[in-house]
């Protein structure tokens, strides 16, 4: 699988104009700036994806001579109206596979692409944060051959990608229960975290073996076992403490700004309950896998129409 | 009785046949056990019609009321309202001072022995840090309550002077404050606390304000937004969350209807993922 910057932007796009292929054939648009020279071939990747790779590297042989641009927000968007974080419950992975009759863990493949493009667009506009549900700890009672099907998913994604993280400037931290993770995976994770964390252009928050509650009961058992040794009284714990013991003490954006579920589901589903207090909830009908510029830029229009009042 | 009354009289007996009709028909598909109503846009409402400052909130607490009614007609045992935020207090201090009179004229109106609270035997509970709260309300808060400690039909929760972190630091407070008591008396009789068993969910769970009552199946907001605004953030993990672009102050029996289809219809598909967990 690959991780590619490499696309070209028409200067403006509506929310639910796809990117037509005569844009790409238009050096002279605005482009994203050119960090990579290589795009190494997916065995996974489907035909669509490996000729817009390729086109996308011969326009930049012809046109662009290593030139950096200035990147462009789509028409409508703000950048000071932006969410700093946003946070997605990645819903519809299964579903989208069985509607095209075929095996569960395609859908979790085509999921990571979706992802992948994503971060993409945050980076590319902007956004600090994005924190995704990778796997919540209710999960954990699925198949066993689906658990080790996404383990090994999250594996290969996070090797596969570390160059990407590394050349990006991206950093990334992984927050849950990652006890219950294979060892080797928690070695990963452990080494990606440390390889990146002075990393500031965005931050990927990728939330594994983890729930809201889950959450907020470590941090409760912190504060538990400061409280046994004496370096707090119980009466001290107030908000700030308990934030500062919560997963998401890794982000200098510990709340997400804008929450989006895809597949049309309402409801949260026991991700980051603390920290959404205060959150907008966009819930997108789309799968997943399906979910892609159009659909994100929907959300974000619709995030910056929104009157936040924190019950003022 | 003339001719206009009586015509008032009958429409209004075919509404209620009609309506509890359509409560008989609901009722043949799983009805919610606990619905919770974040009662918003009562301000707009009297921005939108032009009306004095106050009267949104005004109607909107007989709305409350009517709506507490149709939900025990439905058989939801449950009904939780979030009334008055912490966040709230930054408000004007006309609008607050004139909100917590409101509550406590509605308070005393409920605890008068007449009231819908001993006509559908619905006990009466409050969610929030009281101590935030004027002495009268306080007080008024606490008569409905005791007077209403043997009602068992049904249970309605104001959330009053409440924030779900607010709930929650409260709740880690006293889960840790336990904890360190235990160890203490473990101490004195020789035991070892050292290796203490981990803290669970259902340690600080116990402790929450909102304890008295099983997580919500669905929570409406009214008015057309889509945030939890600080609102059982705990005890809303799996909740459906249903949204309304109508103001509080115009919700009626339908909207309630609307939400319990909408409950019902994602039921089944839950129940479905629920097996496949």
């Amino acid at each position: 699988m690959h991780f590619s910057l490499q696309f070209s932007l028409p200067p403006v796009i509506t929310a639910l104009s796809p990117r037509s292929k005569s844009f790409s054939h238009q050096p002279h648009h605005h482009r994203i700036k050119k960090l990579t020279s290589h795009v190494p071939k997916s065995p996974l990747c489907s035909t669509t994806e490996c000729a817009l790779i390729h086109q996308c590297k011969e326009e930049e042989e012809e046109a662009f001579d290593g030139r950096v641009e200035d990147q462009t927000l789509p028409l409508g968007l703000r950048p000071e109206a932006l969410p700093r974080h946003v946070a997605v419950i990645m819903d519809g992975n299964r579903r989208w596979a069985r509607l095209r009759d075929l095996p569960v863990g395609s859908g979790y493949e085509a999921g990571v692409r979706s992802l992948r493009k994503i971060v993409e667009l945050c980076c590319e506009w902007g956004i600090k944060v994005l924190s995704v549900f990778a796997f919540s700890s209710d999960n954990w009672f699925r198949p066993k051959v689906e658990v080790e099907f996404l383990m090994s998913l999250f594996e290969r994604g996070m090797q596969e990608d570390t160059g990407i993280f590394l050349r990006e400037n991206i950093r990334i931290s992984v927050i849950g229960d990652l006890a219950r993770l294979p060892e080797a995976l928690q070695e990963l994770i452990i080494n990606l975290e440390e390889a990146t964390k002075n990393n500031a252009r965005f931050q990927l928050i990728v939330a594994v073996s983890y729930s809201g509650h889950y959450d907020v009961v470590q941090a409760c058992q912190r504060l538990a076992l400061k409280a046994k040794c004496g370096l707090i009284e119980p009466s001290d714990i107030n908000e700030s403490l308990i934030e500062q013991e919560l997963e998401t003490k890794c982000t200098e954006f510990p709340y997400p700004d804008l929450l989006i579920r895809t597949s049309g589901e309402f409801r949260v589903s026991n991700f980051m309950l603390w920290q959404l207090a205060y959150a907008e909830l966009f819930f997108a009908q789309s799968l997943w896998p399906d979910f892609g510029e159009a659909e994100f830029l929907k959300a974000l229009l619709a995030f910056q129409k929104r009157q936040r009042r924190y019950g003022g | 009785m003339n001719n206009f009354s009586k015509v008032r009289s009958v429409r209004h007996t075919l509404s209620n046949l009609f309506r509890k009709g359509v409560c008989k028909v609901l009722s043949v598909g799983p009805i919610p056990t606990h619905i919770a109503f974040i009662m918003n846009g009562n301000r707009r409402y009297d921005q939108k019609l032009n009306l004095a400052k106050g009267t949104g909130h005004s109607i909107g607490l007989l709305v409350m009321l009517t709506m507490l009614m149709h939900c025990c007609d439905l058989g939801i045992r449950y009904v939780t309202v979030y009334a008055f935020s912490i966040d709230n207090f930054k408000r004007k201090p006309e609008e607050v001072e004139r909100v917590m009179d409101l509550l406590k004229f509605t308070f005393e109106l409920l605890s008068e022995k007449n009231s819908i609270a001993n006509l559908y035997s619905v006990k009466f509970h409050f969610s929030g840090n009281l101590d935030l709260l004027n002495e009268p309300v306080k007080n008024a808060a606490k008569e409905l309550m005791a007077n209403t400690a043997n009602n068992s039909k049904a249970f309605f929760t104001f959330c009053i002077a409440y924030t779900s972190t607010d709930e929650m630091v409260s709740a880690i407070r006293e889960a840790c404050d336990e904890r360190r008591r235990a160890m203490q008396e473990q101490k004195k009789t020789g035991g070892n606390y050292g290796l203490t068993k981990p803290v669970e969910v259902v340690d600080i769970e116990k402790h929450m304000y909102m304890a008295t009552a099983p997580y919500p199946d669905i929570v409406v907001r009214t008015a057309g937004e889509n945030r939890l605004s600080n609102f059982l953030l705990w005890q809303t993990a799996c909740s459906q969350l249903y949204s309304t672009p109508t103001l509080w102050p115009e919700v009626n029996f339908w909207h309630l209807v609307l939400a319990v289809l909408n409950f019902q219809r994602n039921h089944s598909y839950l129940d479905k993922q629920k097996k496949l967990l």
